[in-house]
């Protein structure tokens, strides 16, 4: 059987520069700006200027059910609470901690503990106050999408190894180097919303993965692995999601209401960590990689390391830089400052070339339909751009705009390069904009 | 790093594709049916090709300069234009008519409509209809239709396309099955598809035609959807009203109109469901006209209406949304 979804598209896939890289541990910054929105909602700062923190310390505690907390990644004196760029470009809080060299650990951080005595609010109560969040990219805080409503029955936990952006080879390693780690965070979840079935998807452009992970969880009756076809974006959830079960979750829903709920390995590792071993969110793997980079690498980066440190750790820039993403190339970030930190949901740092990266003119819409046929949610790309273009905001929502979930696939194979994801993005803002004043 | 970087929406790479690339490779693709009309109809064909490319791409260099928009003659698709209307003409046709042809085609039926991507119908049929409209003996006498050159004798000798022929027989009452009604001008089945009768000078080789098209097919450039139920529209519905299907097949411009015509991108539905109810109304248009028509060839006016229905096809054939929900009624 294969298993993969409709629609969508194999970019030439760029992993070849950091696959065979094992992880290294950076180097702790000297300084490290630790933004105090990392998912959900922004949490409150509970440290002050001048305090001394030690790694793995809280800074900052929930403000509200949809926020999680921040921790130290470095021991040291907080510096400043000052606004600082972040990778997206926005200025906004961060908890400035200036090094002190020592790399103390908060009282029980790193110890392991029994867990398997936990209850599964419990385990929940550990994930919130670690401040574990989505590791793929969206950062939404985890505790949450692990509190469905009592009338949602859960089946399936999917855990995400399909890594289906281009570049990026952050889980693929990790489920290489770490698997016992992830399988154990997938059964912590399956444990907290009651799960009977734990299944890992991989694509298939990842053999050892998948080799390792089936042979770790061959004695496992109910955790499953499964190889999907190489496809752009298989690891959007609700692709993931037909891909693996066969089930469509219903448009303007979510995976719970097909009894599924879809977690990162990364973030399933992250789980583990916090439950079995006490330790916060303040480090996580970033593939720093392209053809831009001098030594691509896979590198376990605290939390608050500004970009230009991990570039420099892998050797600096090529002459040929043109672009420095966030992320990966199809969803990722382009970035205005070098000095915006690493945040939870960096799965990389891609240095593109111009060959790779070129901005192209707009030219007029043909009527190709190829976005059309790509769009994994089958809608018709092209005419909600040109909606949102001459300002048809209700005809683009009637389209199907809000479904829309940014992967970028159509703009990858329009001809015409046009820009739909620009647009789509305001066509969105707009919307929700409209909405609130009604 | 003191080297400034490029910031821009998502998605960071692209692939090669491009209009350009598109429009030439179309190009490359009729290469096969531009050397049948020089074999079939001999130099004078590539003349008239070279005539309408030049005027075409002449036109829209002109009045994009004149707007003051960027001349975009470098995509190749008034090229493509130019080569597709000369294909719509008779060899002996004067060739200030496929100038003006071509004048008209890139002038009214694309750059007035708002230039590539924006026009409504096929540039080239515009033009053909122009023509056929301006001169209608120049376009369809018999004095201009010209068998095809055979290199016995280097003197076109005119005669009436394999069409006329029979539908001027069956109109007289002609009892003859369509293929004795050809054998007496020594036409068979096999002259159809490679090309070797008289007919406009790109439209009468289906071999030809055929190769560039699989081709297109091939590297995603063409839906197969539109050749295959346009041409199998008028197979089932020529078969089920008596006449000979695959005549009706393989003579005339249903080739060149199911290949190249409909196909156009622009003026050709985007869904996979409406390129099918597009051909199937081509289909039906086309053995109508033929049929019932004053015309013995319904091809390109049967494009030109289904492109006015495009807008309206592409309206009732959104695709289903993925996880899409009936609305609960209330």
């Amino acid at each position: 059987m294969k298993y993969t979804f409709s629609g969508g598209y194999h970019p030439p896939d760029g992993k070849s520069f950091s696959e065979k890289m094992p992880i290294e541990k950076m180097p702790s910054p000297k300084i490290a700006a630790i933004h105090l929105h990392q998912g959900g909602r922004p949490s409150k700062a509970i440290v002050a200027v001048g305090d001394e923190v030690k790694v793995g310390q809280p800074l900052s505690e929930a403000d509200g059910f949809m926020s999680v907390p921040v921790h130290a990644s470095i021991s040291g004196k907080v510096k400043a609470i000052a606004k600082i760029t972040d990778a997206a470009g926005n200025k906004t809080d961060a908890v400035i901690i200036e090094s002190d060299g020592k790399g103390e650990m908060y009282g029980g951080v790193g110890e392991k503990v029994d867990y398997s005595q936990l209850t599964a609010d419990e385990i929940r109560n550990k994930i919130a106050a670690a401040g574990v969040v989505g590791m793929g990219g969206a950062r939404f805080p985890t505790h949450v999408k692990l509190s469905p409503p009592a009338e949602k029955k859960i089946n399936y936990i999917i855990l995400n190894g399909v890594e289906c952006e281009p570049y990026l080879t952050a889980d693929d390693r990790l489920m290489q180097e770490s698997p016992e780690t992830i399988i154990e965070g997938l059964k912590l979840i399956m444990k907290v919303v009651n799960a009977e079935n734990g299944i890992i998807g991989i694509e298939k452009n990842k053999p050892e993965s998948i080799k390792i992970m089936k042979d770790k969880t061959a004695s496992m009756q109910n955790i499953k692995v499964i190889d999907l076809e190489v496809k752009y974006p298989q690891g959007g959830e609700k692709q993931l999601i037909v891909a693996s079960i066969g089930k469509e979750v219903p448009s303007g829903g979510l995976p719970m209401d097909v009894g599924v709920v879809v977690s990162n390995v990364g973030t399933a590792n992250a789980v583990y960590e916090a439950v079995a071993l006490n330790k916060p969110f303040y480090e996580r793997i970033v593939s720093v990689t392209g053809e831009s980079i001098t030594n691509p690498k896979n590198l376990l980066a605290k939390i608050g390391t500004p970009t230009s440190e991990l570039i420099e750790y892998c050797g600096g820039v090529k002459e040929d830089v043109y672009k420095v993403v966030n992320g990966g190339p199809m969803m990722g970030a382009a970035m205005y400052s070098m000095e915006a930190p690493v945040h939870k949901g960096t799965s990389g740092i891609l240095c593109l070339s111009k060959e790779n990266a070129a901005v192209y003119e707009e030219q007029p819409c043909i009527s190709c339909g190829k976005c059309v046929s790509v769009c994994p949610l089958k809608l018709v790309p092209t005419e909600i751009q040109m909606n949102v273009q001459y300002k048809r905001f209700e005809q683009a929502e009637k389209l199907g705009i809000l479904d829309c979930m940014l992967c970028g696939t159509c703009a990858y194979v329009c001809p015409a390069k046009r820009n739909l994801v620009h647009y789509f993005n305001i066509g969105k803002a707009k919307i929700a904009e409209m909405k609130r004043k009604k | 790093m003191d080297k400034m970087l490029i910031v821009s929406a998502n998605p960071h790479i692209r692939d090669k594709s491009s209009i350009a690339k598109i429009m030439y490779i179309v190009i490359i693709s009729l290469i096969p049916a531009i050397f049948a009309s020089y074999w079939f109809f001999g130099f004078r064909a590539i003349f008239l090709i070279l005539v309408a490319i030049v005027s075409s791409v002449i036109t829209e260099a002109a009045i994009q300069k004149f707007r003051k928009k960027p001349v975009t003659v470098y995509d190749g698709s008034a090229i493509l234009t130019g080569i597709l209307l000369a294909f719509n003409v008779p060899a002996n046709i004067p060739w200030w008519i496929v100038m003006l042809g071509s004048v008209f085609a890139i002038a009214i039926a694309k750059q007035a409509f708002g230039g590539l991507g924006y026009n409504i119908f096929n540039p080239a049929l515009i033009g053909r209809a122009f023509m056929l409209a301006s001169w209608p003996v120049e376009m369809t006498s018999n004095k201009f239709w010209t068998e095809p050159y055979t290199g016995k004798t280097m003197d076109a000798i005119s005669s009436a396309t394999p069409l006329n022929l029979v539908k001027t027989a069956l109109k007289d009452g002609s009892t003859k099955e369509t293929v004795e009604i050809l054998a007496e001008k020594g036409v068979g089945y096999w002259e159809l598809f490679i090309g070797n009768v008289s007919g406009c000078i790109g439209e009468t080789s289906f071999m030809a035609l055929l190769i560039g098209v699989i081709a297109l097919i091939i590297l995603g450039l063409v839906n197969w959807r539109v050749p295959f139920f346009y041409i199998g529209t008028v197979f089932i519905m020529t078969w089920l009203m008596g006449y000979d299907p695959v005549f009706h097949i393989l003579a005339g411009g249903l080739a060149l109109g199911a290949f190249y015509m409909a196909t156009d991108m622009v003026t050709s539905p985007i869904s996979n469901n409406g390129n099918i109810i597009f051909a199937l109304g081509l289909g039906f248009l086309t053995v109508s006209i033929r049929v019932w028509g004053g015309y013995p060839e319904g091809v390109s006016y049967s494009i030109l209406i289904m492109n006015c229905l495009v807008p309206l096809i592409n309206k009732f054939t959104v695709p289903k949304k993925f996880g899409f929900v009936k609305p609960k009624k209330a």
